[in-house]
């Protein structure tokens, strides 16, 4: 052995966590991972519980769910049903990861390697994360947002603070622009831009719903126009600009649960990449401090324990199955691509003409940077990934008895396995379609929304709760119509405003 | 890296205030669990958490999402033998639609949310209702430690008890004492040496000689420290003992066929709210289970609360085994002695002045306290106009018609308060 190992025992010092996350910064380096700054956080398991319930948000609001979420963390991990989750990373800058008290050294390192240098370069080069998320702005946006919503219940009381809450995490799914670029603000900014957006969107409302007549009235009414004139996908923002009752700190509140749920949105889209990258990164780092002896095999075979662990696939027919695991997938295709690279097959020279014989360095990091779940998988699942995964199709159809295998890991079926599993990480086929349709301007007000079948789904019941929140929004009759596959609208429900919402 | 932090002694409790608000959210189903609870737990066993558990669905969350049916193409690992082709029944729970588990989160699962109440939520909900004054509901709670008191000085204690003017005395003492000879020599040093120095003839050398014991001298009084470990003197405080140590608790209730569950419920919470008194004033209580209808016995908490007997009524015959426990069991010097007795008020007609009569000439001279109350909507029956009696002359008497749980404090008004005094 070249060297000595950084340490011998399991337990940690600050000293240590310095001293391996030098080492591997410098592997990150020579891998060309380029990474925001880190700051890495030592904290207890209880803090972890806290970071746990505000769904990694390092500051948040104030909300019960955020309460049961603990509540229900806190007593899994007592009872000794769930270990916590050995890292939550923050998409900021500096990126912020947290290593938990009780975990071993080994644990560390490979938080370490894992988050602060695999998912922290993810956040800096994926092109969804580029887009839609601004990493220098969003500790200050989280910041403001605890501030103007504890601001609130002060002024207006925790019980109207929390109806508007609630009613907007109902709806958080459909509050996110697919297509517009938000910009980054920072703090001071928005405090700026808070008092004039406040007074310049109650006018644009109240000239909506201006009542006083104008002279082109009998002209309208002969083209009757729809208001929106196109489709709205973002339903909080619709919301935000347009509900006719809404004070000014409500469409704020608005505002702040749909600038958030857009924040997670590439998250959400790149689960199966990210996590992949990152695992893909701690287990090429940790081999290569292994490699260079600076670490002893005690630590290796730990790590290889929790490694294997972590990128576990039960099969379908396992107790706890529950889909597959984004981490044996995404460490499966990532470990793949550098394979085809170094190492290509007749089959791989067939499949992808691109990689084969290529630096395998630069073919992954064009492959994290320009892709999102869906396209990475119809673009990269390789044959020998559906074959070590032993994937097959089941097609569930309700006009059919039984459910069928149609497709299994065999030259017929590689195709259709790696469409099929592409459109199973499209959020746009998973997530049921709706959008505002009209608003009945100069009748009830009422707020139309349609929703666009995909192979027939139909909603799931809680759709009712939802519209009765998103009634409260609107403060008017909404209804909800359904577009068959044969471009029929049928009218599904209709929720009246009458100030009933369960909870 | 950037930098490294360690974020350990920061506030952990971030989310108390989201399980606060969760609790203030939920808190009819909660209370509704705690009520429960109460009624299944021992009078002794009142002041612990509580595991509460409210049906997922009332605190789902709702979202949008797709339910089951239409067509779907799921792809799972793991295939075994599936080839192309092969049809397979349609499994139930919904596994066809690949997210069998993810219904949870979702909130269309039919498991309990299952929580823990700790011991100050639980006491909190179960004070509640019963209206108590703030204070008297702080003085239950709270776990009642020995009072302390001041006793002079020690020469050993902790720093934050230092008592600066008696160290700096005792500094002071010591330091002109430990001074006076080395003063009283260097004086005397001083005078030959001013001789000396008057001499017409100068002896250098025996000057210097005594300019140098001088300075020693005075090294060697100024090397006295200012204060010194044992010139520190620190408060001294000594715990106070209670006197009193032991009390005796007699449940006395009518469980006659007019008593339901409901009034026994009722009356449970009379029964803890006194037992949560004694408990914070004696080290040791005990309780005494009376129930009677037209008999008394002694019986056991399970069967005081949950057996049901038909037949008549003689509260007398409480009173008399009350009285026979008592002198059998509890003397009078050696315990303190308070009774709680809850009825619908029914008794047999001729039996209540009875009841008047054994209450003053035998049980209210040895009694510290005996609370009455009656739970019932109806008019007052005899038992109540002779009890009245006892009132005027007996201050330590009390009682109350119960209509509901805020009815019940009143009961104990005069014995909270006359606690507060002392």
């Amino acid at each position: 052995m070249k060297n000595k190992p950084i340490s011998e025992t399991s337990e940690w010092t600050f000293d240590l966590i310095e001293q391996y996350d030098k080492e591997i910064s410098r592997i990150a380096q020579n891998f060309r991972l380029d990474t925001y700054p880190n700051q890495i956080e030592v904290i207890t398991a209880e803090q972890m519980m806290d970071a746990y319930s505000s769904v990694g948000m390092p500051v948040g609001y104030n909300h019960w769910s955020f309460g049961k979420q603990f509540m229900e963390t806190e007593k899994k991990y007592r009872r000794g049903e769930m270990g916590l989750a050995y890292e939550i990373v923050i998409n900021s800058n500096p990126c912020i990861s947290y290593l938990m008290e009780e975990n071993s050294m080994m644990m560390q390192a490979l938080v370490i390697a894992h988050a602060a240098y695999g998912h922290n370069s993810f956040f800096k080069n994926n092109y969804l994360f580029k887009q839609w998320t601004s990493a220098d702005a969003i500790i200050d946006y989280l910041v403001f947002a605890k501030d103007f919503v504890a601001d609130c219940e002060k002024r207006y009381g925790e019980v109207a603070v929390e109806e508007i809450l609630d009613s907007c995490h109902a709806l958080m799914n459909y509050g996110v622009d697919r297509y517009k670029r938000p910009h980054p603000v920072s703090m001071k900014e928005e405090h700026a831009r808070l008092k004039d957006r406040e007074a310049y969107m109650q006018s644009q409302v109240n000239e909506l719903w201006s009542t006083l007549p104008t002279l082109e009235t009998e002209k309208e009414e002969k083209i009757v126009e729809r208001f929106p004139l196109e489709p709205q996908e973002n339903i909080l923002y619709f919301i935000e600009k347009n509900a006719p009752l809404l004070e000014s700190w409500q469409r704020e509140i608005v505002r702040i649960v749909r600038k958030i749920s857009q924040y997670f949105y590439p998250q959400k889209q790149t689960k199966v990449m990210n996590e992949g990258w990152a695992t893909f990164w701690h287990y090429t780092i940790l081999n290569q401090l292994y490699d260079e002896g600076l670490v002893t095999d005690g630590f290796m075979i730990e790590f290889l324990k929790s490694h294997s662990n972590v990128t576990y696939q039960p099969p379908f027919d396992a107790p706890h199955y529950n889909g597959i695991n984004p981490y044996s997938l995404g460490f499966s295709m990532m470990s793949d691509i550098r394979r085809i690279c170094e190492n290509p097959t007749a089959e791989d020279t067939e499949w992808f003409p691109d990689l084969v014989n290529t630096d395998w360095i630069d073919s992954l990091d064009f492959a994290m940077k320009n892709f999102k779940d869906e396209s990475f998988i119809s673009q990269y699942l390789s044959p020998k990934v559906m074959r070590d995964l032993k994937l097959f199709s089941v097609l569930d159809n309700d006009k059919n008895r039984n459910i069928e295998i149609s497709a299994i890991h065999n030259n017929e079926g590689y195709q259709q396995i790696r469409t099929l599993l592409a459109d199973q990480y499209n959020l746009g086929s998973q997530e049921p379609n709706i959008q505002v349709y009209n608003v009945d301007i100069r009748g009830d007000r009422a707020l139309t929304l349609r929703h666009e079948q995909y192979n027939r789904k139909p909603l799931a019941s809680t759709v009712d709760e939802v519209m009765k929140h998103l009634t409260r929004l609107w403060g008017f009759t909404v209804r909800l119509e359904t577009v068959t596959e044969d471009n029929k609208a049928e009218f599904t429900l209709e929720q009246k405003n009458n100030n009933e919402v369960s909870s | 890296m950037y930098r490294l932090v360690d974020r350990r002694l920061n506030g952990k409790n971030k989310s108390a205030v989201n399980r606060q608000r969760f609790i203030r959210r939920y808190k009819g189903q909660i209370k509704k669990a705690v009520t429960d609870a109460i009624a299944g737990r021992s009078i002794t066993d009142i002041d612990s958490g509580e595991k509460v558990s409210i049906p997922s669905k009332d605190i789902s969350e709702p979202t949008i999402y797709h339910g089951q049916g239409g067509r779907r193409d799921i792809i799972h690992p793991g295939n075994h033998d599936f080839v192309p082709g092969d049809k397979i029944p349609r499994p139930r729970g919904g596994k066809g639609n690949g997210a069998g588990n993810k219904a949870n989160n979702k909130g269309e699962g039919s498991d309990d949310f299952v929580f823990e109440l700790s011991k100050e939520e639980f006491m909190e909900f179960f004070f509640e209702d019963l209206e108590l004054p703030n204070l008297v509901k702080t003085k239950l709670a709270t776990v009642y430690e020995k009072s302390k008191s001041r006793a002079g000085f020690t020469t050993a204690g902790v720093p934050s008890n230092i008592n600066i003017l008696r160290s700096m005395r005792s500094a002071q003492a010591r330091r002109i004492s430990l001074r006076n000879p080395y003063r009283k020599k260097i004086k005397e040093k001083e005078k030959e040496l001013e001789l000396l120095l008057r001499a017409v003839l100068k002896d250098d050398s025996a000057i210097l000689l005594l300019e140098k014991e001088i300075e020693g001298l005075k090294r060697k009084r100024d090397a006295i420290p200012f204060l010194d470990t044992f010139d520190l003197r620190y408060n001294n405080r000594v715990d106070i003992q209670k006197p009193t140590t032991q009390a005796v608790m007699f449940c006395l209730m009518d469980i006659s066929g007019s008593m339901d569950q409901k009034k026994k419920d009722m009356a449970k919470r009379f029964f803890i709210l006194l037992y949560l008194f004694l408990n914070r004033n004696y080290e040791k209580i005990e309780l005494v289970f009376i129930s009677h209808h037209t008999i008394a016995k002694e019986v056991s908490e399970e069967d005081f609360f949950y057996s049901r007997e038909t037949g008549g009524t003689v509260v007398s015959s409480a009173l008399h085994l009350m009285i026979k426990i008592a002198k059998e069991r509890y003397l009078e010097d050696e315990w303190n002695i308070y009774a709680a007795q809850a009825s619908d008020g029914d008794n047999w007609h001729d039996d209540s002045p009875l009841c008047k009569k054994l209450l003053e000439e035998e049980i209210m001279p040895f009694v510290q306290y005996f609370a009455y109350v009656e739970i019932t909507p109806q008019n007052h029956q005899s038992l109540w106009y002779e009890y009245e009696k006892v009132v005027s002359s007996y201050p330590n008497f009390a009682m109350q018609q119960l209509h509901d749980l805020a009815d019940i404090y009143p009961v104990f008004r005069e014995l909270f308060s006359k606690e507060k005094e002392t």
